[in-house]
């Protein structure tokens, strides 16, 4: 046997060959989508539109807040603070700032949570259906012919997402700050960093995962993935701070525990505690301290990337048993 | 006229069929339910949070007037996305487009008969979402028996803008590579923003209202709000103009947006068919 077609398993020659196919499946995205200019208007400009509109509503209630505390009546001369009258102008500014504060902290969480958008959106659309876009457009079997680790793969197209995403993620950012005028006091860079990372490698994890599952499904898939986004970005609090729901009695705590296992929801809720400082909103609306979220994540982090190892190899050898590794259009 | 009607019902199946044939009857309900409510939900707890934090007296009618807004805004996203995914999905995905294209019909025709299946379980939303509301949330409707017919023209013609826009959209998208994702997050992105759906026009700054106020669907949200829900105290900038007007000035725009969509489209095609990019795929 020649040399050339001996299947080689020693680590450094595997070890290089994944890196390269790291390297391979996230150079298209990098690349092809920076040659592709209009990408930048449609994917990472006009998507801020909708986080602006969350951001106005926010707004609209702190005018309305507003309007009534500092409206004068016969018998509230200093307007309405809270639920009764306010008994001086000292009351009044005390109250005016509280609701201002508030607005621009629910602001505040708004653009965090667009950030986040941007990248569970790449999760679903890029990672968990990329596998079944591929299916459908004939290339999975080219991918599975080849000899890398089929986690290189994923692990590429997780890369070249995270890399695509962070522009639209940025521009989310300096919108807020530039346009919204958001002030935010980041005391631990480091930790917030941490946290960051710590919920893409969590976030992509768990993208790895459903980009299996998706394997073995035809259609559903894209429904699903289409399913996943609003209810998501309500039981996760991407645009409001978790602890809300866990406010409301009954089915709120069972929604938020639910929405608490997609890495965003704990993720979001430590960036914000970072960002906002922890007394932000009276201290009442936070899940846990950043530091047992970190580790929460760092959990979630190494479990979903096991799973995702593992759920590969067993739906891989499934779909191949069941013949629908590559029927398309099913 | 028989083929374009032909057309229409073909596609119109096709699209029902694509939509809705992937899982079970009763899961395609609940799938069509889930994700309206879910998407009303985040504004409730937007609304939740604020008054907890910031207003506890509550503001049942900037509540009301931000539900109102949102469950009509459900039309916006799948009519939009009904129809310029049409181009992207035959492409892209199932790589018909070359087929369906050089048959003896009219394609723009045909997609609207594609979006077609997405209006009526768009329709199906709206009503399951304003009925929650009314049930759970204390949302206040009242439409008056007499302002029925008013409203459904005012539907009709909101819906005919907007399968008008999505089409100019769709013409572009002919030429674009695939952006279906961004286009469908932020042109009814652009709409959520400027056509006082969720907020009034007074929010925004002046260049903001100037925008609003050109777009038809501003008109058409108001109307519908007026119609349904007309003991609401927000100020929504547009009292100057009475509801005849407003109806009047969306039956000139749809006109006005269905010549501009033919336009477009003719235009994007024939630029695609120059550059050959009629059945390109853009898969990274």
């Amino acid at each position: 046997m020649k040399a050339g077609t001996v299947r080689r398993t020693d680590f450094r020659y595997r070890l290089g060959l994944n890196l390269r196919a790291v390297v391979g499946r996230s150079y298209p995205r990098i690349v092809g989508a920076n040659r592709e200019p209009s990408w930048i208007f449609f994917e990472a400009l006009l998507p801020l539109l909708g986080i602006a509109a969350y951001v106005f509503i926010y707004q609209f209630f702190g005018n309305q807040a507003i309007a009534v505390i500092t409206q004068s009546t016969a018998t509230a001369p200093w307007g309405m603070c809270g639920k009764h009258a306010c008994a001086d102008a000292g009351e009044q500014a005390q109250y005016l700032a509280a609701v201002n504060a508030n607005t621009n902290a629910l602001v505040a969480s708004v653009v965090l949570g667009g950030t986040m958008v941007a990248f569970w959106l790449n999760v679903l659309w890029s990672m968990a259906s990329q596998l079944y876009w591929e299916k459908e457009i004939g290339n999975l079997q080219l991918y599975m012919m080849a000899p890398m680790n089929r986690m290189a793969l994923l692990g590429g197209m997780a890369v070249g997402g995270m890399v695509m995403t962070s522009m639209r993620a940025v521009s989310t950012l300096v919108a807020g700050v530039l346009v919204f005028g958001v002030i935010f006091q980041v005391a631990s860079p480091l930790l917030l960093l941490a946290v960051f990372f710590a919920t893409l490698v969590a976030l992509y994890g768990l993208g790895m995962m459903f980009a299996s599952l998706y394997l073995l499904w035809g259609r559903e898939a894209w429904n699903l993935s289409a399913l996943m986004e609003e209810p998501i970005f309500f039981s996760s609090g991407f645009y409001f701070p978790l602890g809300g729901l866990l406010r409301i009695p009954g089915w709120g705590p069972a929604i938020a525990i639910a929405g608490s296992f997609i890495p965003a929801s704990i993720g979001l809720d430590a960036l914000r505690q970072l960002t906002l400082g922890s007394t932000a909103f009276g201290g009442t609306l936070w899940i846990f301290d950043v530091t047992t979220e970190l580790e929460i994540l760092v959990v979630m982090a190494v479990l979903f990337l096991i799973l995702a190892r593992y759920c590969l190899a067993y739906l891989e050898t499934l779909a191949k048993r069941e013949g629908k590794l590559t029927s398309r259009h099913q | 006229m028989s083929t374009y009607w032909r057309t229409f019902k073909v596609a119109a199946w096709l699209g029902w069929e694509m939509d809705s044939n992937w899982t079970e009857p009763w899961l395609f309900v609940l799938y069509s339910i889930i994700k309206p409510v879910a998407g009303a939900f985040i504004l409730v707890l937007m609304y939740v949070v604020f008054v907890a934090i910031g207003r506890p007296a509550g503001d049942p009618d900037a509540f009301s007037y931000m539900y109102v807004g949102n469950s009509f805004f459900i039309f916006v996203a799948s009519v939009l996305f009904g129809t310029f995914q049409v181009i992207q999905s035959d492409r892209e995905w199932y790589q018909t487009i070359r087929y369906v294209y050089i048959s003896p019909i009219s394609y723009y025709v045909y997609i609207l008969g594609r979006a077609a299946s997405k209006i009526a379980v768009a329709a199906f939303a709206v009503a399951i979402t304003l009925v929650f509301g009314v049930f759970f949330l204390d949302v206040r409707l009242h439409l008056a028996l007499i302002d029925v017919p008013m409203f459904l023209a005012a539907t009709i013609l909101g819906l005919a803008v907007l399968l008008a826009i999505g089409i100019c959209l769709g013409g572009i998208s002919f030429l674009t590579a695939k952006h279906t994702h961004g286009l469908a997050e932020g042109i009814p992105g652009l709409f959520y923003v400027f056509c006082g759906v969720l907020f009034p026009l007074s929010i925004l700054p002046g260049w903001g209202q100037a925008v609003g106020r050109a777009i038809p669907l501003t008109y058409w949200f108001d109307l519908t709000r007026r119609l349904l829900a007309p003991n609401l105290t927000v100020n929504t900038t547009l009292t100057g103009y009475d509801a005849p007007t407003i109806l009047l000035f969306l039956l000139v725009s749809s006109i006005a947006f269905f010549g501009l969509s033919v336009l477009i489209f003719k235009i994007g095609e024939y630029f695609a068919r120059k550059a050959g990019k009629i059945d390109m795929t853009t898969s990274y």
